[in-house]
């Protein structure tokens, strides 16, 4: 795969380094976290990269409480249908701008293009007086709306982008043989936008998943504290008791429900579906 | 089975160009018509206002006698075959081609037989589990063509389905398509910019020149009784000489000589009233090398002397490219017509006069010839409206 030359010993000796860099400068700290999370409260501060003494006890303490689990509850149970709903509206819309030539196209555009670059922080007393107005505050709706507002701009861009590569002809040729716009969307479009739409799931998941500043303002108690919140109120203990090696556990834990995520569906993006399609 | 009667169709986009202008076509039942013409005559647009996926601006559309304008095409019972096939990457031979059948809920064991039934004739039987992406060109096109008869539609539309291909596979196609279609008897609306096309494959033939229908009629008496300048260019490879001439008593002036008017070619340029400048055309099929005739026969003609530039001999025949003193004949139907061949291709330039020549002829590069021509064969054109005066149906 090397551009441009022959693969020599000296050049894979260059790129072996250079990764080498890369993956250590991003992997460091997350390992790090991971070490933290193993160690016993006495060994946390030695600095040692490999935990001496090992422990699974701030595992065990994590999933003792509720503090951790109806958090890791509500975080899923957002996300999840904050991902559904965003990606399906977010196919519609970013078929409409691929396909169709309507009035106020550009207008959508830039308001979606707007919200993408509105200072979040902006909206986060106007919403939380909003939300107790409407009783929204403090449940899954009220995460869920934001969320969807936040990441449809990012749906829309990503999944337009994907609906462009989709020969045209090839919704002719559906509505030739007799589909319903209909069925043509969800037989021909839709399976082979379906990179796109994992794509764009999988970043949209990782936005709502890792959202702090919305969960700790629009959340007062378990009832929807999502786990970034809920982390900032772990404590030790006693008060004089540092939640270091908890706080790390959990962290580790939330990090799973992302690489399981970005897995699943890592082997449905399936590069070059359209190939074949048209010409040779 | 259907007929289908374009009355008076129109098309404007909505940025206000207009592709085709009030176009007038009775297509019986079972008929396979082409339209032709240079590209974006508006041929694509006239063969999808057909299908129904362009709106038509006015006018109406019949198929069997019922206005179809407002119907979905999935309503119209037509099959298309694209120019870039348009197969779905995500289904095999068998998905792609049962796909019509499945949308109208026919029975799995029909489905099944009537795709086995079509893949048969298209020699696809032992594809029918592959992707598209692993099939070939002509594979991938027979695909397309399979989709489009499994269902047994009223009517085919195909948007040059052969443009894709190579040459010789092109060719093999040709055959196939006709065969195909007279086999099923299904009326067939074929359109092409390749006029090779146009001539062997319709039953009529529809020229196209921006967005105006500008003949129809079937191939050879389109090559015989051209209406004007533009069919006359367009129709016949390689196409038609034009040269400017000189109408004065009785006789035609012109860089190919004074040409004797003939009798019948007289009486309709009278007729036509025929302004003093005009066009004379005559195909390359019409000259010979006077030395491969006999006196008697030289006789009945009128000869030229000019220099061979360029000789292309086929085998079976010759080509003799020449230019003369003067410019040949320059107009806007013609100027179009060399754009959209790419007049830079022909040898000798765009400014040639071509003769096909029997191969014993001995003409060489860089030698004078004498060429011998049949005046009754010279069609005389009106440089300004193109219309062809010397026209006799
Ligand atoms: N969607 C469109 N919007 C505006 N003009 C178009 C559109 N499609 C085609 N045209 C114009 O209409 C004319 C005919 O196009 P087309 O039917 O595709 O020609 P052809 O198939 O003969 O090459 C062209 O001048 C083209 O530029
Ligand atoms: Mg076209």
């Amino acid at each position: 795969m090397a551009i441009g030359g022959a693969v020599t010993p000296g050049r894979k000796a260059k790129w072996a380094i250079i990764d080498i860099i890369v993956v250590v400068y991003a992997l460091v700290p997350v390992l790090w976290i991971v070490s933290l999370s193993f160690k016993t409260k006495d060994t946390l501060a030695d600095g040692n990269f490999i935990p001496r003494d090992w422990t699974l006890q701030n595992y065990a303490d994590i999933f003792a409480t509720d503090e951790f689990i109806r958090p890791l509850i509500n975080s899923l149970g957002i996300s999840i249908i904050a991902t559904l709903i965003a990606v399906v509206l977010g196919m519609m819309a970013a078929y409409a701008i691929a396909r169709l030539d309507f009035p106020g196209k550009k207008a959508l555009v830039g308001v979606s293009l707007l919200i993408a670059m509105f200072p979040q922080i902006s909206l986060v007393t106007p919403l939380f007086n909003i939300e107790r107005e409407l009783g929204l505050f403090d449940t899954w709706p009220g995460l869920i709306l934001p969320y969807i507002t936040f990441a449809l701009p990012l749906a829309i861009y990503t999944l337009s982008a994907f609906f462009r590569e989709i020969p045209w002809e090839l919704e002719k040729a559906a509505k030739m043989d007799g589909a319903t716009p209909g069925q043509a969307f969800w037989k021909v479009i839709a399976p082979l936008a379906a990179p796109g739409v994992f794509t764009t799931a999988i970043l949209v998941f990782i936005f709502c998943w890792n959202d702090f500043l919305f969960a700790i303002s629009l959340t007062s108690t378990e009832a929807s504290r999502t786990v970034p919140a809920a982390l900032s109120f772990f404590t030790g203990t006693s008060q004089f008791e540092d939640p270091t090696g908890t706080i790390s556990a959990a962290a580790v834990v939330i990090t799973i429900p992302i690489i399981l995520f970005v897995l699943f569906f890592q082997r449905r993006i399936v590069a070059g579906l359209t190939s074949g399609a048209v010409k040779g | 089975m259907a007929e289908i009667v374009l009355d008076k169709v129109t098309k404007r986009y909505p940025d206000g160009a207009l592709a085709v202008s009030e176009m007038e076509i009775e297509i019986a039942d079972g008929e396979f018509v082409i339209l032709v013409g240079p590209s974006g005559c508006g041929k694509s647009t006239a063969l999808n206002m057909i299908a129904g996926l362009e709106d038509i601006s006015s006018g109406e559309l019949r198929i069997d006698g019922s206005r179809a304008n407002e119907k979905a095409p999935k309503d119209r019972d037509i099959a298309m075959v694209f120019q870039s096939y348009a197969l779905y990457p995500h289904m095999s031979v068998r998905e792609n081609m049962a796909f019509p059948l499945r949308l109208a809920k026919v029975a799995d064991a029909t489905v099944r037989s009537k795709v086995e039934e079509a893949a048969e004739i298209l020699d696809l039987t032992q594809h029918l589990d592959r992707k598209p992406s692993n099939l070939s060109g002509g594979q991938r096109q027979r695909v397309a063509m399979g989709r489009a008869i499994v269902r047994s539609p009223k009517a085919f539309l195909m948007d040059e389905p052969l443009s894709n291909l190579d040459a010789k596979l092109r060719g093999q196609m040709r055959t196939s398509v006709s065969k195909l279609q007279r086999q099923l008897g299904t009326t067939t609306v074929y359109v092409t910019h390749d006029q090779t096309e146009a001539m062997t494959l319709g039953d009529r033939v529809v020229v196209l020149r921006g967005g105006i229908v500008q003949q129809i009629g079937s191939p050879q008496f389109l090559y015989d009784h051209p209406a004007n300048l533009f069919v006359a260019g367009f129709i016949g490879s390689p196409s038609m000489n034009f040269v400017p001439a000189t109408l004065e008593d009785g006789t035609l002036k012109s860089p190919l000589g004074t040409i004797p008017l003939t009798d019948r070619v007289r009486r309709l340029a009278e007729a036509a009233d025929a302004p003093r400048e005009v066009v004379a055309g005559i195909r390359p099929e019409h000259f010979e090398d006077a030395a491969l005739l006999d006196d008697a026969h030289r006789h009945g003609g009128v000869s030229f002397s000019a220099t061979v530039d360029v000789l292309e001999s086929m085998g079976a025949e010759k080509y003799a490219y020449f230019s003369l003193e003067e410019d040949l004949a320059t107009t806007a139907e013609l100027e179009e017509l060399a754009a959209d061949a790419g007049a830079g291709d022909v040898p000798g330039g765009g400014s040639a006069v071509v003769a096909r020549l029997a191969a014993s002829s001995e003409a060489r590069e860089g030698s004078p010839l004498d060429v011998w021509f049949d005046p009754d064969r010279i069609q005389l054109f009106d440089p300004a409206k193109g219309t062809n005066l010397t026209y006799s149906a």
